[in-house]
């Protein structure tokens, strides 16, 4: 058998690799334009602004943005000062060490749980060992773990990426530790951990498995943080697979996608911004 | 400095909720369903496909057999793609690209997976049913779309890898005379190998661990039929479609097929930290 000529051989296993990219890249946009195609005609203001009507086959989701949007921002809201204040110990206040091992594999650990179990978590030991029952406030303690580890890594590798000049001149002008933290390393690095914090608040709006267990599927406008609510992931679950209405699954998913859109795009600005500040 | 030791005191603490958090969720998950698989009994538990939970009869072998398959199928389909795109992006895309291309990954990791399993029930579910036969709701289905998913977590993890190998390897290559693929798949693959690696388990993880669109893909079926056209229930989803409902030794039955998908997570996370916990040290030496 004759060799095959280096030359030939790469160009087959580049056109090769290239046309897996372009199949995964087609994929995306198939998925973001097919739910925006079949979606977008069916919002309108009334969808966004009125209840559902008979479980979801007439009227709106607006519960359930107000409901994502209180489960997942309180899940953020608890997670990022715990996530930002690992980081800053970690990097600021600590050698490496074997604490710091064990804190790192902690999170590493915590970061590989599925969703679903830490919905049974969440629904054994917030909603019935605490007593919190199926609740907005049960639902954002299990996100808030769930996201925690990201926003910890991310916090730590925007506050690794501050200059080590910066810290030397604030203890040259004479600051304290806790003042060159909050003073110059957090301001230069908060790009970077807003990029954390929102990616984070994006993954617990699409999060389906933890919340069904936790913040449970109350179709009602939830009044406080101790009542059930749905959000809008479980929300289309249902109707899909109910089969209650194709037509608000659509519009649903449409509401999602371009949530999941802002946010990401969010993140990248947030992103470009830290990158050509000289952050990293 | 006394304020200055008190703060370094608080960040501490807050230090350890991943920690605490990770405590909690072992003791909890494994106080409910630890005692149900010893009253079972291991064989009757693990070693049979005999899941009636109102009977009393609690067998997970064949999810733990569904899981497995799905995951393979899945890393098959994620690990081709995943690692192909790690390898275009790091070596043969215009870096202008490779800055557009690298956000729309981040975009595929940040689709809800109801919408993955959506997409899959109107697209891939009926091309099989097609052009294949059977139900469509397959494990086939369920591989198809969970490869997919895992997309995101092997390319990006795979770049880390390529991207840490020493830039004077990869020229030292070319200077020699080799062509860019001959360097990829002769130096670049074998150097960043357990990082690679490392991506695929961490990916064979996250399809394990997967829960609704699987659910809306896989058909939920108890049989093992060992054709991929047929429908499969996984651990994941058993969970997920029973606990509404489930009360006393049942629910203790769900949180023990919890116990199960646990260790197995923990087995295929510790592995990939070893591996690329070793890799990193190696590149530190060298």
């Amino acid at each position: 058998m004759r060799r095959i000529s280096p030359i030939v051989m790469q160009r087959i296993a580049v056109t090769f690799l290239w046309s897996l990219t372009m199949i995964t890249i087609g994929i995306l946009l198939y998925i973001i334009c097919f739910i925006l195609l079949k979606g977008l005609p069916q919002l309108s203001w009334e969808f966004l602004s009125q209840s559902p009507k008979s479980m979801g086959r007439g009227g709106g989701i607006f519960p359930m943005i107000v409901g994502t949007f209180m489960v997942a921002g309180l899940a953020v809201l608890i997670a990022a000062p715990l996530g930002v204040g690992t980081a800053v110990f970690l990097t600021e206040y600590t050698r490496e060490n074997k604490l710091t091992f064990i804190i790192r594999f902690g999170a590493d650990c915590l970061a590989g749980i599925p969703s679903i179990i830490y919905g049974l978590f969440g629904f054994v030991f917030f909603g019935i060992y605490l007593g919190m029952g199926l609740s907005v406030l049960s639902g954002a303690l299990t996100l808030a773990l769930m996201v925690l580890p990201t926003i910890i890594r991310t916090a730590e590798e925007a506050i690794l990426s501050v200059p080590y000049a910066y810290r030397e001149a604030s203890y040259g002008l004479g600051s304290t530790r806790w003042q060159m933290v909050t003073r110059v390393v957090l301001p230069s690095a908060l790009p970077g951990i807003g990029t954390g914090i929102v990616l984070s608040l994006g993954r617990s709006i699409s999060e389906t498995a933890a919340v069904m267990l936790t913040a449970g599927s109350a179709l009602r406008l939830p009044r406080s943080i101790f009542d059930s609510s749905r959000t809008l992931a479980l929300h289309f679950y249902i109707l899909v697979r109910e089969g209650l209405s194709v037509d608000k699954a659509y519009a649903t998913a449409a509401v999602l996608i371009i949530i999941i859109l802002i946010l990401n795009g969010l993140a990248y600005w947030l992103m470009k911004r830290f990158v050509g500040r000289g952050g990293s | 400095m006394k304020q200055d030791r008190f703060i370094a005191f608080i960040l501490f603490l807050l230090s350890l909720s991943a920690l605490s958090g990770l405590t909690l969720i072992t003791v909890f998950i494994f106080k409910e369903g630890l005692p149900l698989i010893l009253n079972t009994g291991v064989r009757d538990f693990f070693f049979s496909s005999n899941w009636e939970p109102t009977e009393g009869q609690f067998g997970i072998l064949s999810m733990i057999v569904g899981s497995l398959a799905v995951t393979l199928g899945a890393m098959t389909i994620g690990a081709v793609f995943g690692l192909g795109m790690a390898i275009v992006l790091t070596q043969f895309c215009p870096p202008k690209l490779a800055a557009v291309m690298k956000p729309l990954i981040e975009l595929l990791a940040g689709i809800p997976s109801v919408v993955y399993g959506f997409m899959g029930v109107v697209t891939i579910v009926p091309m099989i049913r097609t052009f294949l036969g059977g139900p469509g709701l397959s494990m086939l289905a369920a591989s198809i779309v969970l490869g997919i998913m895992v997309l995101p977590t092997v390319t990006s993890i795979s770049i880390d890898a390529l991207k840490a190998v020493p830039r004077a390897y990869w020229e030292g290559s070319l200077a020699l005379g080799a062509t860019k693929w001959q360097t990829t798949h002769m130096l670049m693959l074998k150097a960043a190998g357990s990082g690679i690696l490392a991506a695929i388990i961490l990916g064979m993880g996250r399809a394990l661990g997967e829960t609704m669109a699987v659910i809306m893909v896989a058909g939920n079926a108890l049989e093992m039929s060992g054709n991929p056209l047929d429908p499969v229930r996984t651990l994941t989803s058993n969970i997920a479609l029973e606990m509404g409902y489930a009360t006393g030794h049942h629910r203790e039955a769900l949180f023990a097929t919890g116990v199960t998908l646990f260790v197995f997570i923990m087995i295929f996370n510790t592995i990939a930290l070893v591996i690329s916990r070793r890799s990193a040290g190696k590149r530190g030496r060298s």
